[in-house]
């Protein structure tokens, strides 16, 4: 009996010690603009000093999957290790004509919007590789969006965790309760990834949802 | 159907399409008539909805013919259902699945896919659905 019972505690330190060295990976998902570099990029620069992408007003500014592996959060003493997966925005459409209103050339625009589709492509395959996702959307933004609704029910069907983030609460249109109310399933975390507003609520949140990864 | 008249107006029609048309097709079947017929500047309606695995498959498919069709910028989708969307509480999806199982699919909502050079965006929230067309 004795035996036993030290056993398992032995099992569990082990298990606990494999869980917590683990690289969870963590996708960031959601349509173009939304901010997903924005957050990724406010992670890896708190906990490496390094960030993981560039940001641009422009739409489709990240147009193929980018790392950062053994990103180590400690957060109020707890640890943990993820490879950070920021994906390039989900659409239905890409025209390059769009990138013609932010000034950018015709050729260049054409170039963006071929990447782009691929970029989108490239995400939707990466779906399957995912341990946790964090859907990021632009809390201005109608969220009854079908790009969300397909995004989200595919990783229901994959079963795999997610965390709504309503990012840019900074600004006034912004409307965490319309997400809350399209999506009431999930938790919902309003930030804003430009300012660091909020984090620690999101980081919570992060902790939770790992544990069921 | 709404057809020709509308159709010579503004240079589109709007087709229906019933469940039963897709229901023995596979998943690339269902992508290849649903993209066939938007292809041909149509505004399609769809009788039920399609899987996850198949929405994010007919975004793959559209996003791999934008640049290799002519004028083809991709498409415009939402659906609507009756159900909401895909949440609810476990009681009501055990009975929702068993009733979209007895029929062959979810046929209480409709899904609605237009090229994007024509539908301009789809305007949508629980109560109600737009349709902004190019001008």
């Amino acid at each position: 009996m004795v035996v036993k019972i030290f056993t398992n505690f032995l099992k569990k330190i082990f298990f606990n010690l494999f869980r917590n060295n683990r690289e969870i990976k963590l996708g960031f998902y959601g349509p173009p603009n939304a901010g997903k570099t924005s957050l990724a990029n406010r992670i890896c620069k708190d906990f490496t000093g390094e960030e993981i992408g560039s940001v641009s007003k422009i739409p489709h500014e990240t147009r193929t999957v980018q790392f950062k592996e053994k990103v180590e959060i400690d957060y109020k003493g707890r640890k943990m290790v993820f490879k950070m997966v920021d994906t390039p925005g989900i659409a239905t459409k890409i025209d390059y004509e769009d990138f013609l209103r932010y000034k950018v050339k015709k050729k260049e625009a054409k170039n963006r919007a071929k990447e782009a589709t691929q970029g989108v492509i490239e995400s939707i395959k990466w779906l399957d590789d995912m341990d946790m996702v964090v859907i990021v959307l632009d809390a201005t933004e109608n969220p009854y969006n079908q790009v969300n609704i397909t995004i989200i029910g595919n990783l229901a069907a994959r079963k795999i965790p997610v965390l709504i983030i309503a990012n840019k609460i900074d600004l006034r249109r912004a409307d965490i309760k319309k997400i809350e109310a399209a999506f009431p399933e999930y938790d919902v975390v309003g930030i804003s990834a430009k300012y660091g507003k909020n984090l620690e609520e999101f980081y919570e949140s992060i902790f939770k949802l790992a544990k069921k990864a | 159907m709404v057809k020709k008249k509308l159709g010579k107006m503004k240079g589109f029609s709007i087709q229906f399409l019933p469940y039963s048309e897709i229901r023995g097709l596979d998943i690339s079947g269902r992508i290849k008539k649903i993209l066939n017929i938007v292809l041909g500047n149509n505004i399609l309606i769809i009788q039920g909805r399609l899987e996850a695995e198949e929405e994010t498959r007919l975004i793959e498919d559209t996003m791999a013919m934008i640049g290799h069709v002519k004028d083809f910028k991709g498409i415009e989708l939402a659906v609507i259902s009756g159900n909401g969307n895909r949440s609810g509480g476990i009681l009501y999806r055990i009975k929702r699945n068993i009733a979209n199982t007895l029929v062959g699919g979810d046929l209480g909502a409709v899904t609605i896919v237009g090229p994007a050079t024509i539908v301009k965006e789809i305007k949508k929230n629980p109560r109600k659905i737009e349709l902004l067309l190019a001008g």
